[in-house]
């Protein structure tokens, strides 16, 4: 793990990907490290409002990979697959559409991390060959609840905005409502299934 | 229940009080109050909690009619000092457009009473978590004064300097002496600077690294570089996650100067001294 300091009171920890990133935050939480942000990445876990960086470093130096699968909760999905781009990723999965909703549905995946908007959860657990690209040029509007990929990452839009994933289905789940006690649906350590409907 | 109209705003008026932070990992800007002094300010000055929301406004414009007398106090911008002033029922309350600076921040005893939205009475401008925007024809509660209005205070300082820096996380993406280069020349402010970012106009910084940078966590103040190699400044707005490196980060303390910086201002960064406070 390399630690690199940011400004004065932020520490971002580097690890080795988005696993063990969200097992380093996962750690720091139930450590109740002293940090008033834990925002876990891609590579990265970013400690941000820290009265004591250096006393925080040497916290973190003495963390250890637990190497187990984050125990979230597991939320089920409903999806209508009737996307755009079903078919752009039969091809580039070598199947069909039927082969899409179910590899993409056998999968268990883990919310690795949020960004882009509110309640936004990347999702990880794609086998590494089902990866596909963005759209060369992204979408001007993308309806909320669309579920699509990009890279090697699966997501859903909680809300209407601009976007480049490819666009498998939709589900009618909210993912993003401030007024709940939890307000996003798949926080980072979220076991997702999504199922056909 | 004391209330106040909006009959005008300017180019936006937003309610912001301290922010919403602890949120980043759901995606969740902090926002809050730009020139976080000023707002205090006003707030101290009409005898508010330090949590109560003011008004932010921008270029002035702002008129407000009070339902039932209050004590204001408008800071930020051009005002180095203010003072509360009894706002009568019925009497209209106008925010100029500031002579210099941007922002002004309008606070009332009992704050600006609108519902809070996860914890936080602010609008955020990246993905509107929070209130709308304050727009004429809005209503705007007040809360039941706590304190009593003061009329004197600390201000804070008035006068602008360099914006005072950090090593960032990346600073090893770009030339050895890149942190040197910025401290060295000037930046003028672009025009689409706004509550996410001050965006500069300037001498490009050379990267070492042209890869592409895994999404990752950023901080307020973050100097943000990309590909352009033209820096940004990162505000209460800003993304919780980026995926460009940062270089250096501004000092939290001298974050309200770029509140107050307008399109066409010269801007220059200086290194902080190690240890210093502020």
């Amino acid at each position: 793990m390399h630690l690199h300091p940011v400004g004065r009171s932020a520490v971002l920890a580097e690890v080795a990907d988005a696993a063990e990133a969200l097992d380093l935050a996962t750690w720091a939480r139930s450590a109740r490290v002293a940090a008033v942000e834990v925002v876990p990445a891609a590579r990265t876990v970013l400690f941000d409002g820290v009265d004591d960086p250096v006393a925080l470093a040497a916290r973190l130096r003495g963390w250890r990979p637990s190497g187990e699968l984050p125990a979230g909760d597991r939320v089920e999905v409903p999806v209508v697959y009737d996307g755009p781009d079903l078919a752009f990723v039969a091809e580039a999965w070598g199947t069909d559409r039927d082969g899409v909703v179910a590899r993409h549905a056998a999968v268990e995946y883990v919310a690795a991390f949020c960004g882009f908007a509110p309640g936004f959860s990347y999702l990880s657990g794609l086998p590494p060959e089902l990866a596909v690209p963005r759209l060369e040029s992204p979408r001007a509007r993308v309806p909320a609840g669309s579920v699509g990929l990009a890279g090697g990452w699966c997501g859903v839009y909680p809300t209407a905005s601009p976007g480049g994933w490819r666009l498998l289905g939709r589900t009618d789940a909210t993912l993003w409502d401030p007024e709940r006690d939890r307000p996003a649906l798949l926080p980072p350590g979220t076991r997702v299934v999504f199922v056909p409907r | 229940m004391t209330s106040l109209h909006v009959l005008a705003t300017g180019p936006m008026v937003t309610v912001q009080d301290r922010g919403r932070p602890g949120l980043a990992h759901l995606g969740v800007p902090r926002a809050g109050a730009l020139d976080a002094p000023a707002a205090a300010l006003a707030n101290r000055i009409v005898g508010n909690d330090p949590d109560a929301a003011v008004l932010e406004v921008v270029l002035g414009g702002l008129e407000l009619r009070a339902h039932g007398g209050c004590w204001v106090a408008v800071t930020g911008a051009d005002r180095a000092h203010a003072s509360a002033e009894w706002l009568a029922a019925g009497a209209t309350l106008r925010v100029p457009t500031p002579s210099t600076g941007v922002r002004s921040y309008v606070a009332v005893a009992g704050g600006i009473a609108v519902p809070p939205v996860l914890g936080s009475r602010s609008t955020d401008t990246l993905a509107w978590v929070g209130p709308p925007r304050v727009q004429p024809g809005a209503v705007l509660p007040v809360g039941d004064p706590t304190g009593s209005p003061r009329s004197v205070d600390t201000p804070r300082p008035p006068r602008r300097g360099p914006l005072r820096v950090r090593v960032g996380p990346r600073a090893d993406w770009f030339d050895d002496d890149a942190l040197d280069r910025l401290c060295a020349t000037p930046y003028v402010v672009s025009a689409d600077s706004n509550r996410i970012g001050l965006r500069l106009d300037g001498p490009a910084l050379p990267r070492r690294r042209q890869d592409e940078l895994a999404s990752e966590g950023m901080v307020l103040g973050a100097v943000q570089v990309p590909p352009s190699g033209v820096p940004i400044v990162f505000l209460a707005d800003h993304p919780p996650t980026g995926g460009y490196p940062v270089l250096a980060v501004v000092e939290e303390e001298d974050l309200w100067q770029c509140a107050q910086l307008r399109p066409g201002d010269e801007v220059r960064f200086t290194p902080a001294r190690a240890g210093s406070t502020g």
